[in-house]
């Protein structure tokens, strides 16, 4: 028998199930009732009521701060932004507060919350709608970052995120919401910190995450087909991340890749690319969008996306060079 | 309010605006939804009669702060009508040059700020133009559109106690259209309404029927008058309904059919049909400005997508990004 489903689904699916486990699991977001702007809320007003599902005004400073309020008195709140770059008006709660609290007033506090960002380049979404923006907040002491590209790491993950006592950033890839997989099985915990090998290969390490594994996967494959073996790692989440493979990767291959979509400079990849830089011989390089607003016109747009073509050139220099 | 009031051209010309608008909204979103045009449309067809009876008080020198839902506002203030369309197909000679899409349409050669991806985001702009063309010993205004789900947003309230502390000629006009995205604004929306929360700020301001440009203008006229004679900041609540979807792929199905039906018989378009009284006329200004916009979308169709290299453009002038040719 096939579970055929959409990653939208899996997720709402999965939050369901912790909610029923959970009783302080709510949710609070703009139109959560209707079930999200990618049905990753999907039937959860239907069964946990208006209390848990929380419809709010076009409040993002006090949808994230109200989540945090809630949070210190006991609950668990799943914060939701919508897209990535709705986070903003919600920055100052986010890293001034929800990051703080615990440190600040000396672990008398914990600030356990899940804030979900759908995020990622979205063809025609433009300079306001289609940021990549999970780099900033590994920057931010106190939070964790995840940001998974499958629906079963979305859903062990969230999972995770909602039994832990630290505020999670979840940033979710938003073009793959539609995207159907046969989800047979229960769906684990994964936990953070600890990347997928999603192809093994002795000549070049390709690491990435989030929107740009597709297309990392596809270059892989490609580059298989010409005699080259990537050993490819998705991290899955950026903060805490899994140096340990991808140092234990690179030392065997003595080349490593770093891909990530949006803007290179100050990006996480240039984190991943030190790192490996310090402590290992192999030979480094990063690709990344160019440092612009993206653009409308689907010309201009390409520019921001990695391509399968891109990954396969570079893999193919550095494993010539 | 008796058509009277206003000279039959100037009333055939408010009519030709809204068709305008509406033409161009639909054939936007059929362009959209038959894979021509990239990214979302918000439709505005419905709420014709709020830019195009506010902007019809303002000068080309006055300014217009816009939403996501802007090509009306846009076309209201005057901004090109064929610019616009290369704009929304992502075209060369697009008003942005294919950089902003619907979501981000401005014309700066008109006053109009630009549209606005983020809620709320046009309303500090706003009152800081006021405060900007003061400085200047201008006498322009700035009208601000916004969306009832608008109020909600910590911006609305900093932006109506700026601009009322400072006394700056700013119209905030905020469209009703009964909707927030999925969400029925009076379940997440408290009080009288957003009037209200403007006069506890001590700005005064007017509701008015939004489906009716004649009262719209009226309205407008003598808000703008006041402010113009120095009387700080006004309100203007337009209480409208969006015929559409929140972006054109929405079908809507959180709405009642009744509600809709009910709003359609209230088409601003069949309301001003009705005070122009002239029905022959009336179909003589369809048929020119669906021939109009029929011209546009054939050259926006044609025209080519900007070069690879432009994407680079426009960034900053210092510590620019390199045009990576190789790409
Ligand atoms: C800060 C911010 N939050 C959320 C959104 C997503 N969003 C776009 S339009 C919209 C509804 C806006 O409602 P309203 O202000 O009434 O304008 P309308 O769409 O009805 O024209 C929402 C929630 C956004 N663009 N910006």
């Amino acid at each position: 028998m096939s579970n055929v489903i959409t990653m939208g689904e899996v997720a709402a699916r999965t939050l369901a199930d912790e909610m029923r486990r959970d009783p302080t699991i709510w949710v609070l977001g703009e139109d959560v009732q209707a079930g999200g702007i990618f049905a990753q809320y999907k039937g959860l007003f239907q069964e946990f009521g208006a209390a848990r599902v929380v419809n709010t005004p076009i409040a993002e400073s006090t949808i994230m701060g109200a989540g945090l309020g809630a949070a210190l008195v006991g609950t668990r709140p799943v914060i939701e932004m919508r897209i990535a770059d709705f986070v903003m008006p919600a920055i100052d709660e986010l890293v001034n507060q929800i990051a703080k609290v615990r440190y600040m007033f000396g672990g008398q506090a914990r600030a356990s919350v899940v804030v979900r960002v759908p995020h990622g380049l979205h063809p025609g979404s433009a300079a306001q709608h289609s940021q990549v923006i999970e780099s900033w907040f590994v920057n931010v002491p106190g939070l964790v970052v995840a940001a998974p590209s499958t629906a079963l790491d979305l859903a062990g993950l969230l999972r995770t995120a909602l039994r832990c006592d630290d505020p999670v950033v979840f940033f979710e890839p938003k073009a793959m919401f539609k995207n159907v997989a046969d989800m047979l099985g229960d769906w684990p915990a994964i936990p953070f910190g600890k990347a997928e090998r999603r192809r093994e290969g002795k000549d070049v390490t390709i690491v990435s995450w989030a929107q740009a594994m597709p297309a990392a996967i596809e270059a892989a494959a490609a580059l298989s087909a010409d005699g080259v073996e990537a050993d490819l790692l998705d991290l899955r989440t950026l903060w805490p991340w899994d140096s340990e493979a991808v140092l234990a990767s690179a030392a065997r291959t003595g080349r490593a890749l770093v891909v990530q979509e949006g803007v290179g400079a100050s990006g996480f990849g240039a984190e991943v690319a030190v790192t490996i830089a310090e402590h290992s011989a192999a030979r480094v390089r990063r690709l990344a969008s160019p440092r612009i607003p993206v653009p409308f016109a689907p010309t201009l747009e390409d520019v921001c996306f990695i391509r399968p073509g891109m990954i396969v050139a570079a893999a193919k220099e550095m494993v010539a060079g | 309010m008796p058509a009277a009031d206003l000279s039959a051209d100037h009333l055939f010309d408010l009519y030709r605006r809204m068709k305008t608008i509406r033409v161009f909204e639909d054939t936007c979103v059929a362009a959209h939804k038959a894979g021509e045009i990239p990214g979302y449309i918000h439709s505005s067809a419905g709420q014709e009669a709020v830019p195009v009876g506010v902007c019809a008080v303002l000068t080309r020198e006055d300014r217009i702060t816009s939403t996501h839902r802007g090509h009306g506002h846009g076309l209201a203030k005057g901004a090109d009508l064929e610019r616009m369309m290369l704009e929304l197909y992502g075209r060369v000679g697009g008003l942005c040059g294919g950089k902003g899409g619907s979501m981000h349409v401005a014309d700066f050669s008109v006053g109009m700020l630009g549209a606005n991806g983020i809620v709320a985001g046009g309303i500090p702009i706003a009152v800081g133009a006021a405060q900007g063309l003061r400085l200047f010993g201008s006498q322009a205004v700035v009208a601000c559109f916004f969306g009832d789900g608008a109020v909600n947003r910590g911006p609305f309230m900093e932006g109506l106690n700026w601009a009322a502390v400072y006394g700056l000629p700013v119209l905030f006009v905020c469209e009703d259209n009964t909707f927030s995205a999925f969400t029925h604004s009076s379940t997440t929306t408290a009080g009288p309404g957003p009037l209200a929360r403007a006069q506890a700020c001590g700005v005064a301001g007017e509701r008015v029927d939004g489906n009716d440009v004649i009262a719209v203008r009226a309205a407008a006229e003598r808000l703008v008058g006041e402010m113009r004679a120095g009387g700080g900041p006004r309100f203007l609540w337009c209480r409208t309904y969006r015929f559409s979807g929140h972006v054109s792929i929405d079908p809507a199905t959180y709405r009642k059919q009744e509600d809709l039906d009910a709003a359609l018989k209230r088409d601003p378009l069949l309301v001003t049909r009705g005070q122009l009284g002239d029905a022959a006329a009336a179909d003589a200004i369809d048929a020119e400005v669906e021939a109009e916009i029929a011209r546009v979308q054939d050259i926006a169709r044609k025209a080519p997508y900007p070069p690879r290299a432009e994407a680079f453009d426009d960034v900053q002038d210092i510590g620019s990004p390199a045009v990576e040719a190789a790409r």
